[in-house]
């Protein structure tokens, strides 16, 4: 930098910025001119047009919603359509006076409080010229009624829109979920323009999972309309795209068989292909009809369902969580035997109970009188908890749950519909955190039988179930196969996903476990030995017990005086045919009694119905 | 005998503007304006006197607040400037952490008795401490000073557009950089900022901006591609303003406007209503009346002393021809849609009091002169 230039020299610097001012005026006149040309366009040039546009007042936009993609099941059933129903629409700027309308509306058909202020809520989002529906669903009568009188209300409309509906009614239904109308809570989540002419949207399960694959694009209609609102011509369309189809890997028919199984019993089924994942049928009882809820529930019907000591509306397959009692028996048998703490010929002799060292306390086995000398073998085929007690002690609480962890226990297993759940695999770090409290031996023998702290749900024990069977390959379970993408109709399938893999240290150790499990089925001391009658194939299985109510240490369960809320739940897990298995199934039948009795026959069912009844 | 009471009565209004440090033209003018603003603010709100008395009240306090700042001299206005940045700034930082939220952006801060952005503050604040800096400094400015003043004035403008506020951050923006282009930054560094700018435009595009500002900007290209959601507001704004035709449709008589088809009416797209209402004859009145105000503004500027007064009015000036460009660029469908009021017509108090205490700043600049023009 020169000398010269350091110093300040007034004139120079004045006439500098006096430059930059002229030639900044300069720039404004030209943008100037620019709006002013622009103007010239709109205002002179094109007035004509804008002038009929706003003449004949007027453009309406309106939303052409998109229908809503259909369900169907691995073999093609339509699990959920739409089918057109009628509604009661009015268009707000038509209408005089709106609170007379609506009274003298009140004489023709029936509205409800809540169709009201709904009514009142979309009122605010849309514009005056949309219409805006006050009642769904109209019987025929209603729309008769209406019809007749439709020419005394200017503004109020009866149009068809096509509805969800689930032709298969109440079954299935906790996998599919539902759509119900939008309300307040949705509406900060979608987007407002392509909902505009949407009313309903997935509330639950598929349906809200894969809400963005059903729902499709919204359409655009110009219409021009004269000063009463009617349309005299559509200046253009873009018509709505509908939403995308899913192909399930639900199979309908065995849903079916499996929800009949339950005859009534509450509680829960899941049958999974472990080669894969795909979730064959996913049974949560007792079951409701999903389409009370599309066109918005009555409160007497929701009440009844919402107050009914069964819970229909809870899907225990998937947040179900109940302890997994005895079903976990293979899964700490192997844990035995891959950790070197446990031989297959070892034996240890039951009396019916266990004692720790130095401690009063018996824990005790389900056989009072107990089952004298055990091998692994035997432990699993009559499910001695001694044995397991024995076991547990040995492995300690930290090899337990490491282990159980590799086969999905304690996580969520990621499938592809809302309100899982994840279960609660007991830890020593589990237990630090959610109750400040150390860890207790005691402890480490009632979670070798699967009780205590312990959790899991159906869907999760159906698919450690699954992984076991593949030698610990387990595959992240799913509800859909394919997604069908419109317009071009192009099917892609969901690839199946293998959540994790447990690598056995000797395949030997796998197989004792394994012949161990077909011995519960077939051999003549198993636990569910009963279900092998006639069967024609091998069955690998277990059963369990689930403790609801705790046996005082002195006290004796029986059955026969417990009260039934309070008995115990009944488990069954099984695969088969056990050498190549296709399917896995786990059931839960909540305040069954006994594993044996209740639980193996519906999987029995289900296993029948998809290995033999094929269609 | 009457030329002289004439003359008399004439000199005592010039006698009152020069006791009260008022530039009368440039007073006139913006009287002019916001009064014939208020009138089309009453068609816009669909006749509704409440609103109007609302906003005459604001004007007369908006001139009241410009009399005050037109009566501080140059020296103290120098002063206090890094004082109103500083404060701006930290009440900008005060805004992210406890502002409240309206419209799904966090701009306001509540002080109990009163509620306001401080964005607003900025606006002056910003042209006013570049402008103290670079008075004293040696013009054309170094790159020294090109760098401290960026960053002075981006500072700012980075708080305010993540609120998100990308009108103001505008405003605020080019209100600085104004002083700067004005103070002579050498013109190589000005096209290389601008190649720049325009290779960084992808990236910017991806990280900088909101999807909704992503969303208008597209929406302008085709406003067709969206017509349920911002495209609505051009293609209406476009019908109502093209339907006015040359003299337009008379005031209270604009079909569009009336009829509740432009959103935002009273407020950030007043102009639509105007052009219905007043035609392409009005708004060639109107933009005479706005670039009259602008040129008085540069005139001021040019005719300054020293060059904290040159630069800052000229700035002043300039920005203000920014919002009226923005506004109406965006009310005709040529820019996007950003929140800038029509200056001194759009409803709205707070943009009102800090552009009229922008023009009480120039009107300071212009009494710090010996001699008045």
């Amino acid at each position: 930098m020169s000398k010269r230039e350091q110093l300040k020299d007034d004139y120079l610097e004045n006439r500098l910025i006096r430059r930059r001012l002229v030639l900044a005026a300069v720039f404004i006149v030209i943008l100037l001119s620019l709006v002013l040309g622009r103007l010239y366009v709109l205002q002179v040039v094109e007035y004509e047009h804008f002038s009929t546009l706003s003449d004949s007042n007027r453009i309406r936009i309106k939303a052409l919603p998109p229908t809503r993609g259909l369900i169907f099941d691995r073999h093609g059933v339509v699990m959920a359509n739409n089918l057109p129903t009628y509604r009661l629409e009015i268009v707000r700027e038509q209408v005089e006076d709106l609170d007379a309308t609506l009274g003298q509306l009140r004489k023709f058909v029936e509205y409800t409080e809540q169709d009201l202020k709904r009514f009142m809520q979309s009122s605010k989002r849309r514009r005056p010229f949309e219409s805006i529906p006050l009642r769904l669903n109209l019987n025929d009568e209603e729309v008769a009624r209406l019809a007749v009188n439709l020419h005394k209300f200017e503004g109020v409309e009866i149009n068809a829109r096509l509805t969800r509906n689930y032709p298969q009614g109440e079954h299935a239904v906790h996998a599919l979920g539902y759509v119900g109308r939008i309300d307040e809570r949705d509406l900060g989540i979608v987007d407002e323009v392509d909902y505009a002419g949407s009313t309903h949207i997935g509330k639950l399960g598929l349906e809200k999972f894969y809400e963005h694959e059903l729902h499709g694009s919204v359409g655009v209609q110009q219409v021009e309309v004269n000063a009463n609102g009617r349309t005299l011509r559509v200046l253009s369309e873009s018509p709505p795209i509908q939403g995308n189809n899913l192909h399930l890997t639900i199979d309908s028919r065995l849903q079916r068989i499996a929800e009949e199984a339950f005859a009534g019993q509450t509680g829960a089924a899941v049958a999974i292909d472990p080669n894969n994942g795909e979730i064959l049928a996913l049974v949560s009882m007792p079951i409701f009809n999903p389409n009370l809820f599309v066109n918005g529930i009555s409160y007497d019907n929701y009440d009844q369902l919402r107050e009914s000591p069964s819970r229909p509306l809870f899907n225990r397959a998937l947040s179900g969580q109940y302890p997994p009692g005895s079903t976990t028996k293979p899964f700490y048998g192997l844990a035995g035997l891959e950790s070197r703490v446990n031989k297959k010929d070892q034996e240890v002799f039951c009396i019916g109970y266990y004692q720790l060292p130095n401690e009063e306390r018996r824990y005790r086995d389900w056989k009072k009188e107990g089952h004298g000398h055990m091998n692994l073998n035997g432990a699993i085929t009559q499910s001695c908890d001694v044995y397991f007690y024995d076991l547990a002690y040995r492995l300690g609480i930290d090899r337990m749950s490491a282990f159980m962890k590799q086969f999905g226990f304690g996580e969520k297993t990621g499938v592809d519909s809302t309100g899982e759940r994840r279960g609660l695999l007991p830890s020593r770090e589990w237990k630090q955190r959610n109750e400040g409290m150390i860890w207790f031996p005691g402890e480490t023998l009632i979670t070798g039988i699967g009780q205590g702290a312990f959790l899991v749900t159906p869907l999760q024990l159906a698919n450690s179930t699954a992984a076991f069977s593949l030698k610990g390959k387990r595959y992240q379970p799913h509800l859909v196969k394919s997604v069908e993408k419109i317009p071009d109709y192009n099917r892609i399938d969901i690839a199946s996903r293998v959540a994790s893999k447990y690598q056995i240290l000797k395949p030997k150790n796998w197989e004792h476990v394994h012949k161990a499990m077909i011995n519960v089925v077939h051999g003549l001391r198993g636990t569910a030995h009963r279900i092998s009658q006639g069967i024609q194939y091998k069955v690998a299985g277990k059963t369990g017990t689930a403790q609801v109510f705790e046996v005082a240490q002195d006290d004796e369960y029986d059955e026969e005086t417990v009260a039934e809320k309070l008995r115990d739940h009944a488990l069954f897990v099984s695969y088969a045919p056990a050498d190549e298995p296709r399917i896995a199934v786990a059931v839960i039948v909540e305040n069954g009694g006994h594993g044996s009795s209740v639980a193996a026959p519906i999987a029995r069912r289900i296993m029948d119905a998809y290995l033999l009844e094929q269609s | 005998m009457n030329q002289m009471l004439d003359s008399d009565s004439a000199s005592i209004t010039r006698r009152i503007m020069d006791a009260l440090r008022l530039d009368p033209v440039l007073l006139s003018l913006l009287i002019i304006l916001s009064l014939f603003g208020s009138l089309v603010l009453f068609s816009a709100s669909g006749s509704d006197d409440a609103i109007v008395v609302r906003q005459l009240t604001r004007i007369l306090v908006a001139l009241l607040l410009l009399i005050a700042v037109a009566n501080i001299p140059l020296r103290m206005l120098r002063k206090i400037s890094i004082w109103l940045y500083l404060g701006g700034v930290g009440l900008l930082v005060a805004v992210m952490f406890f502002g409240e939220v309206g419209k799904g952006a966090q701009r306001w801060l509540d002080l109990g008795f009163i509620r306001f952005q401080p964005s607003e503050i900025l606006k002056l604040a910003v042209p006013m401490i570049v402008a103290t800096y670079l008075a004293n400094r040696v013009l054309p400015v170094g790159f020294k000073e090109l760098v401290v003043s960026s960053v002075l004035v981006l500072i700012p403008v980075v708080l305010i557009a993540r609120q998100p506020d990308l009108g103001t951050a505008i405003l605020v923006g080019s209100a600085g950089f104004f002083v700067l282009f004005l103070a002579g930054v050498r013109w190589r560094i000005i096209i290389s900022l601008g190649v720049l700018f325009s290779a960084m435009a992808p990236l910017l595009w991806k990280f900088a901006l909101h999807d909704y500002q992503r969303k208008r900007i597209l929406t302008l290209l085709d406003p067709e591609s969206d017509p349920l959601g911002s495209g609505y507001h051009i293609i209406q704004s476009k019908i109502a303003i093209g339907s006015g035709g040359v003299y337009g449709k008379g005031w209270l008589n604009g079909t569009q406007s009336q009829l509740d088809f432009i959103p935002e009416r009273s407020t950030d797209f007043i102009f639509s209503v105007f052009g219905e209402e007043f035609g392409f004859f009005g708004s060639v009145v109107l933009l005479l009346i706005y670039l009259a105000i602008i040129f008085r503004g540069l005139y001021i500027a040019a005719h300054s002393d020293e060059n904290f007064g040159r630069l800052l009015a000229g700035a002043l000036s300039l920005t203000f021809f920014v919002y009226l460009f923005v506004n109406t660029g965006m009310v005709a469908g040529m820019l996007p849609v950003v929140g800038v009021p029509l200056p001194l017509i759009s409803y709205g108090g707070t943009s009102m009091v800090t552009l009229m205490m922008g023009f009480g700043l120039i009107m300071s600049i212009r009494s710090a002169k010996r001699f008045l023009v």
